[in-house]
């Protein structure tokens, strides 16, 4: 316990010292919100990456690893190969060049002034500014789990105490601090992973041994008995995909991989992260570390969190669930349990840098999109845009700490980190990936199509997650006070759509929308702009 | 192979793997291109940074 507290003062010394150093070289507006376009590829890389993974990843997703097994690296698969290779070399560059070009400091920034369109701006940063907070919340309630059970101290107290530290740092350093302490959380979390890996696979005799026993583990009759529930929705075991067209299959691949794995191209705290290098360069360099990074991570705690099951089975003859008490206190428990104490404590400020470096740039997110996209841009308002940003920034801390308060009265036995992140990475899919691509690849579109676009996949997304995929629906409560069920198609013919995420449906209604329009009006955004948007590219 | 029985759990576990070295060897092979020296962008630059302090002393 001193030992950890003694880190934990040396780790917020240190991360007050990089937000003091991001604060003195903030001086404009650019450099609160790009960082003057001129960071450094390492620093870029490892704050891309830990601002992608965080404690919803590790602890979340690592505890949905811990009930559903290795299927969940279907996600890890995605997130390198999407997540960092397609999004840094296909999207990244033309993203950072035509950020410059037309002159874009953030990701509805980006659309409105491509498209040449108020609405597009402002819808962009109302979507975020609302439902972001469901992100934070869950990267929030990751952060305070782990301090209430490494500290035993009640949730409420940990949530405040977390929530006021990343605020502070926010608000002083703009993304230069953001990205600063990035970067030092980001080498904290490899150290961490890695040491975890280590020692997971060899307590278990090594790599193929672990995988042997995990198997064998399934086939045991107490642990049959233990996972009747989720063997009758599909479960295979932990080294086993689950039965095709299972609730369990559609819950891992359609929500955990789909959601998660696509969602991520169009996340706007991450596509902000391309307009602050200097040249594509930095970006090819950027992929070398961003690629090694999240296969540390997400592919780490995937690993790790399946094979939990065998040392909790083998301390109390429980699988990870049962004897850690809730998917989201899987991966605290086996560190708590499982680990050297001294482990403990490096994991623990891996765990804290995750969250912190996550959370604030969602923070940094949510004031941008209220403060420079809504008020400045879209409504004309003036002001001093940092003034804004940061009472942006403010609200957006409020709403998040309640959510996640909220969050913790959920039932236990819910991925409820792991739902609330994939349900703002697929909504963000819906709403942005379509008229995303289309900013950066197609000269000729309208703005007319790209708002369709944005309407209907955000309008089907929302109708989606309050009405029908039940998973969502059962949790927020809307459909039951309205209807009287947890999902609108339950007990009909159509029972199955609830299994379904909303990606699955609102992406391609996006898509579907944005294809008409195009093909039903003509090209409105100036020759000559569109020419100087996509200057040099 | 590696104790995993299941075909797709093995294609993927070896797919991470993979994933992560071609990101590493793009990176590498790519390194120093890419880099924005030609004068004209050069020359865009400073006036962009120009313009950029400009609003700023205007704000």
């Amino acid at each position: 316990m001193l030992g950890s507290t003694i880190a934990l003062l040396v780790y917020l010394f240190i991360i007050t010292y990089l937000g003091y150093l991001g604060y003195k070289h903030t001086k404009t507006s650019a450099d609160y919100l790009v960082g003057g376009r001129q960071i450094h590829p390492l620093i870029m890389a490892l704050s891309y990456g830990s601002t992608f993974i965080s404690t919803s990843a590790i602890v979340g997703f690592g505890g949905a690893a811990g009930t559903l097994g290795m299927g969940l690296l279907w996600l890890t698969f995605l997130n390198i190969f999407v997540g960092i290779f397609v999004a840094f070399v296909i999207f990244g560059k033309r993203t950072r060049k035509m950020g410059h070009n037309i002159d874009a400091h953030t990701f509805p920034e980006l659309l409105g002034n491509r498209f040449k369109s108020k609405f597009i701006q402002g819808f962009a940063g109302i979507i975020i500014f609302l439902f972001m907070p469901i992100y934070a919340a869950a990267v929030l309630k990751g952060g305070a789990d782990f301090i209430q059970t490494h500290f035993g101290i009640a949730y409420e107290v940990s949530l405040l105490f977390f929530a006021a530290v990343v605020a502070l740092y926010v608000w002083m350093g703009g993304i230069k601090g953001v990205m600063y302490t990035d970067a030092f959380q980001g080498i904290i979390m490899f150290i961490g992973m890695t040491f975890l890996l280590i020692f997971a696979y060899s307590k278990l005799g090594g790599i193929t041994s672990a995988h042997t026993q995990l198997g064998d583990l399934f086939a045991k009759p107490e642990v049959q008995a233990q996972c009747e529930k989720i063997v009758k929705g599909g479960f295979n075991g932990w080294t086993s995909m689950p039965k095709w067209d299972s609730p369990v299959w559609w819950s891992l691949v359609t929500t955990i991989v789909m959601g998660v794995g696509i969602g991520v191209l169009a996340q706007p705290q991450l596509v902000v992260r391309f307009m602050t290098v200097k040249s594509n360069r930095e970006l090819n360099r950027a992929v070398v570390s961003g690629g090694i990074f999240i296969f540390m991570m997400t592919g780490v705690a995937f690993i790790v969190g399946s094979l939990s099951n065998i040392f909790f089975f083998n301390e109390s003859g429980n699988i990870a669930i049962a004897a850690a008490g809730g998917n989201d206190k899987i991966i605290p428990a086996f560190i708590k349990q499982f680990m050297p104490s001294w482990f403990g404590i490096i994991f623990f400020l891996s765990l804290i840098a995750a969250a912190m470096s996550t959370l604030s740039s969602q923070f940094h997110t949510m004031g941008t999109a209220i403060g420079r996209d809504v008020y400045e841009k879209t409504l004309q308002k003036k002001g001093s845009p940092i003034v804004i940003t940061k009472t942006g920034i403010l609200v957006g801390i409020v709403i998040s700490v309640v959510i996640a308060f909220l969050a913790n009265k959920l039932d236990t036995s819910m991925q409820i980190i792991a739902t609330g992140t994939a349900m703002f990475f697929g909504l963000c899919a819906a709403s942005f990936l379509p008229a995303y691509v289309s900013a950066l690849y197609i000269k000729k579109i309208s703005s007319k199509a790209i708002i369709a676009g944005m309407i209907a996949g955000f309008t089907v997304g929302i109708i989606w997650i309050f009405f029908i995929h039940e998973k969502e629906a059962s949790s927020l409560q809307l459909c039951m006070a309205l209807f009287g069920k947890t999902s609108i198609v339950k007990d009909t013919v159509f029972a199955k759509f609830a299994m379904i995420d909303p990606i699955v449906i609102a992406l391609p209604a996006s898509i579907i929308a944005t294809t008409i329009g195009a093909f039903c009006s003509k090209t409105d955004v100036p020759k000559e702009h569109v020419d100087a948007c996509f200057k040099g590219i | 192979m590696l104790g995993i029985n299941d075909p797709w759990i093995l294609l993927v576990y070896l797919l991470c793997i993979l994933s992560a070295v071609a990101c590493v060897v793009y990176g590498l092979v790519n390194w120093n291109k890419g880099a924005e020296n030609e004068p004209a962008e050069m020359k865009e630059e400073i006036k962009w940074e120009k313009e950029e302090t400009q609003i700023e002393e205007n704000l």
